[in-house]
């Protein structure tokens, strides 16, 4: 089915080095990935894999030593603060840690206020803001008049991803890049989570990226799943066919580690 | 029935706040475990699981304080001991103690061998070295660890090395009781997989007695333990043989909690992920009732009209009663459940 | 905010810091309106006045006088002789003066005070006696010169016509003055120093300078330094590259060093007060640049900045609103300290003659500078040294405990 989707973001060769000479790291080496529009991509990798540096790069918020990001078929150009700004209306993110993903000097309000400046809304009446966080809020089930004049620490962990979220709801970007938005809450308020990102791509057919080092997660939630090791890609393709049939050994090994509860979870294997 | 190796009558410890608040993190726990057993702690964060483990090994240091309750050893009450006594009796030969970031606590600078020297000369200070290392050189082999780890320091290892390690160091005195608190959630996958054949093979081999495994990931203690229990604010919601407590779960959390699983097994994605909602009450102030009730879907007025007792009914694949502390009986539950 | 200041105050430590240093701040506010003299006004003549009150000599002569039957032999003797100073005169007597051990008898201080008279000589050979200690038998042998004389004193006056002396009055030892009817007082705290000047109103003063120069050297400092460190730690690369370059320059030369030699070549004249905290600032923000940048690089990786950036914010917007607040407890930190470290520069520079001119103004360490420069340690006059020592120390003290106040409200880490 990706066949018939447009290309939404592509890469060849994309490399990531650190360093110079004999302390150069090669954190993200050569991937090609081709992202298709209205699709949940999982890129699954552990700690170390490169996955954060390339989500990174992805976003433009780092850049790239060698090969090239097209986006929606054009090569992307962020060489100037402006062009950067154009582009990020295409792209954003929902990080890891909530708690640290807010400026805990600011209110609610203001984190919403900005998105809707961002979108061009800056000169719209009050009323017509506040209708707009209003339904940014219950679209992640949040009331937006008990929000208002709080600031997020008084938030739970659950509630404070759910309002990067909503964030996005306002935005409205392109694709959201999502880099573990789930690892650091409780299993409660993990499945609330998922829920809205689907919601995000069936409502707003956002191309959503995933990214997790739970292959369980990857599973449930992507269409389609990229598996990375040491800075490579060493296996992609459909969920089902990747999870469930895996080709690659570190696939085989990635899964095989993995509790089960359906099947007998074999420890001999390590 | 085995011989009883951990049994908790009624446990009650708090935290006190910087404001001087008291927040009642383990409420009324009671428990037993019989030699041979493992029993996994579940819950959410701030349950008080990682404060029920920490209240276990008798090590009060504030703010933590002891209210009531007795936590007994194979037959040796050990509450309301000192820190001081806690250590030198009871810490390596009746109950070891492995947090999450245990591998974190081994001093940099020492060899591991050192460690394990320590650990046995609190208890027998006239032991010789060479005695030590045999000793250390058997049980790391028996475990599958190489003896080379010996003589390393803990910044030459690996992170699920260093924490197979520790575990090895703190079961060396083969204690009765083994708490692990999340002891392989900052690794990887596949360390993770070692560290809990190692602790497999522990049960298996007799070094220790019984054990406590506390983690939020219900796959793992699912493949751990024999029994789970659920702890909900401070309090056992829940417990029975792991089977029944992730097929057939009867407290409505315990349900919703198993509602959350994600595993890479076919058919997952076919079920639809639950989600409770909601946050847990405040610890300060535990409400009068069922503590769950506000955010369970059956709850009627009566639930939060009166304090809800554990009820015991038997067990389909256990000699021991399962527990659980919900209003409505076995029948109405599955009746309920069924008609979703 | 309004939560971190109730915090803050709830600090056992920070509170006793504010006090002291509040009290610091107050007096030197409030004094000067009550004692509107000018501090630096020479008053006595002659250096270091013990403190006390001073009548006028004239003033209780001619006043209304009183005959008192009390024992006033006892009374001056005590004063002028302590139980140390007779402590003293034993072991004196007993080591140089070949009196016997048994002769003496301290209880009968006219009789020790006869035998010191005896046998006391300034130019006998004293082994084994320290140059001060020396000097200081030679005081207490003036102060009791002439101590045991009782005749009455005679006062004349000069007959204007013949140029004779007449005399006018006799003063008894038993005739005393109401200290009321003496119209001309005047009552020094902590006595004066070498200048002859109210060394109380003088340490107000200097205290009230030093704490300027202090304040000056610390916003320097700390503005300089939150300055670079906030560049340097933000951009990164090149320009990271040089502040730190920089930066480690001004930090490899030992500060001290530097310190001195601008001041040096200031010149005595210009080294005004402002330009000596100039000068201090100028050389001191080595360490809030450092810290401040360290500071910086771990907030730049926070999501929060990540997301101000995706949000299209200018740079000069992120570094004000998403670093500089979680910054601010920080920075008012380092500032406390750059404040208490100023105030020891200048003391420290002052003590070598190379602090602000002498004329204009008094500092702490030019109080210190003074007294030692005319040996007030050696002369046991402490009144022109130690409350100088105090309230350094003090000024250090309450500034320091602030600090550790405000750390272990800002870092949870440190709270018990």
């Amino acid at each position: 089915m990706s066949e018939k989707r447009a290309q939404c973001l592509t890469g060849k060769g994309v490399t990531k080095v650190f360093g110079l000479g004999d302390k150069k790291t090669v954190a993200v080496d050569h991937v090609d990935f081709d992202f298709r529009e209205g699709e949940i991509i999982s890129i699954v990798g552990e700690s170390g894999s490169g996955k954060t540096t390339l989500s990174k790069m992805l976003l433009g918020l780092i850049s790239v030593s060698e090969g090239e990001v097209m986006f929606q078929g054009k090569p992307r150009d962020i060489s100037t603060n402006q062009k950067k700004k154009e582009y990020w209306k295409g792209i954003q993110a929902i990080f890891q840690d909530p708690f640290s993903s807010y400026n805990t000097f600011n209110k609610i309000d203001s984190v919403l206020l900005d998105c809707i400046n961002m979108r061009g809304g800056k000169s719209l009446p009050y009323d017509q803001k506040f209708e707009m966080m209003r339904e940014a809020c219950s679209f992640v089930n949040l009331e937006f008049k008990e929000l208002t004049n709080k600031y997020p620490f008084e938030l739970s962990g659950g509630q404070m991803q759910r309002l990067m979220i909503a964030r996005i709801f306002l935005l409205k970007p392109k694709i959201l890049l999502a880099d573990e938005p789930t690892s650091m809450i409780d299993a409660c308020s993990r499945a609330t989570i998922l829920d809205m990102l689907l919601k995000l791509r069936d409502e707003i057919n956002m191309t959503i990226i995933f990214i997790t080092h739970d292959i369980g997660l990857a599973y449930y939630i992507s269409d389609s799943v990229y598996i990375m090791e040491h800075g490579k890609f060493v296996e992609h393709g459909k969920a089902e066919d990747v999870i469930l049939h895996p080709k690659a050994t570190y696939t085989q090994r990635l899964i095989n580690d993995v509790p089960k509860i359906y099947e007998e979870w074999d420890l001999s294997t390590v | 029935m085995g011989k009883v190796m951990l049994e908790v009558k009624n446990l009650k410890t708090k935290y006190v706040t910087r404001q001087r608040e008291d927040v009642f993190a383990v409420d009324g726990v009671s428990l037993k475990i019989e030699e041979g057993k493992s029993l996994g702690v579940a819950g959410e964060s701030g349950c008080g699981k990682s404060t029920l483990a920490l209240s276990l090994i008798g090590y009060y240091f504030p703010p933590l304080h002891y209210i009531s309750g007795d936590i007994i050893i194979d037959g040796k009450n050990i509450s309301g001991m000192k820190p001081d006594e806690v250590r030198k009796k009871v810490l390596g030969t009746e109950v070891a103690y492995i947090p999450q970031a245990a591998m974190n606590a081994l001093n940099p600078t020492q060899k591991i061998i050192r460690f394990i020297e320590d650990v046995i000369h609190v208890h027998d200070p006239k032991a010789t070295k060479k005695d030590i290392y045999d000793k250390a050189k058997e049980r790391f082999a028996v475990l599958g660890l190489p003896e080379e780890v010996l003589q390393k320091h803990a910044v030459e290892l690996s992170g699920g090395m260093k924490q197979r390690t520790v575990i090895a160091i703190s079961t060396i005195l083969s204690p009765k009781v083994l708490i692990a608190d999340e002891p392989s959630s900052a690794l990887d996958v596949t360390s993770q997989k070692m560290v809990i054949k190692m602790m497999r093979e522990l049960m298996e081999k007799g070094f220790i007695r019984s054990m406590i495994f506390i983690t939020h990931e219900l796959p793992l203690l699912y493949n751990v333990t024999d029994d789970i229990m659920v702890m909900y604010a401070g309090q056992i919601v829940e417990r029975g043989t792991a089977r029944e407590m992730v097929f057939d779960p009867l407290h409505p959390y315990t349900k919703g909690l198993m509602g959350s699983i994600i595993v890479p097994e076919e058919g997952v994605r076919e079920n639809k992920l639950v989600a409770i909602p909601g946050t847990p009450p405040n610890l300060k102030h535990p409400p009068k009732g069922c503590r769950f009730a506000d955010r369970c879907k059956y709850a009627s007025p009566t639930c939060t009209a009166m304090e809800v007792p554990n009820l015991e009914v038997p067990s389909k694949e256990s000699d021991a009663n399962r527990e659980y502390r919900c209003l409505m009986s076995v029948r109405k539950i599955r009746e309920v459940y069924e008609n979703e | 905010m309004k939560n971190t200041l109730r915090q803050v105050f709830h600090s056992p430590k920070f509170v006793i810091g504010f006090v002291i240093f509040a009290a610091l701040l107050l007096t030197t506010i409030i004094y000067p309106i009550i004692v509107t003299a000018d501090p630096l006004e020479m008053v006595g003549n002659g250096n270091f006045f013990k403190p006390g009150t001073y009548v006028s000599v004239k003033d209780s002569v001619e006043g209304t006088r009183y005959t008192l039957n009390v024992d006033v032999k006892a009374g001056s003797l005590d004063s002028k002789i302590s139980a140390e100073d007779k402590e003293s005169m034993k072991e004196w007597l007993t080591k140089f003066g070949g009196v016997a051990e048994a002769d003496i008898n301290l209880e009968d201080t006219e009789g020790l005070i006869a035998l010191w008279e005896a046998n006391y000589s300034e130019d006998a050979d004293q082994p084994g006696l320290t140059a001060s200690r020396k000097k200081y038998f030679v005081r207490l042998n003036k102060n009791i010169d002439g101590v045991l004389l009782d005749s009455d004193v005679i006062i004349a006056q000069k007959d204007p016509e013949t140029g004779e002396l007449v005399e006018s009055a006799t003063i008894g030892s038993k005739e005393f003055v109401n200290t009321k009817d003496v119209a001309n007082k005047k009552t020094f705290i902590l006595g004066t120093d070498n200048f002859g000047r109210d060394v109380l109103t003088e340490l107000v003063d200097a205290t009230k300078t030093s704490l300027r120069v202090g304040l000056i050297a610390g916003i320097i400092a700390t503005l300089i330094g939150l300055f670079l460190g906030l560049i340097s730690g933000y951009m990164g690369g090149v320009v990271d590259d040089l502040i730190m370059f920089i930066t480690n320059m001004f930090t490899v030369i030992p500060s001290f060093v530097l310190l001195i030699l601008i001041s040096y070549s200031v010149g005595q004249n210009a080294r005004g007060v402002n330009l000596v905290g100039i000068i201090i600032g100028l050389t001191s923000w080595t360490w809030t640049t450092r810290s401040v940048r360290s500071q910086v690089i771990s907030l730049r990786n926070r999501d929060h900045v990540n997301l101000s950036k995706l949000s299209g914010h200018s740079m000069m917007r992120i570094v004000l609103t998403d670093i500089l607040p979680y910054l601010a407890s920080y920075v008012v930190m380092a500032f406390i300290l750059q404040i208490s470290s100023g105030i020891l520069s200048e003391a420290q520079l002052s003590m070598l003659g190379l602090g602000p001119s002498t004329s204009n103004a008094a500092t702490l360490g030019l109080m210190m500078n003074w007294a030692t420069a005319y040996a007030a340690p050696l002369n046991g006059s402490w009144w022109a040294y130690f409350p100088v020592v105090v309230t350094i120390a003090l000024i250090a003290f309450s500034l320091n405990l602030m600090n550790t106040g405000l750390d272990q409200v800002f870092n949870p880490q440190l709270r018990d």
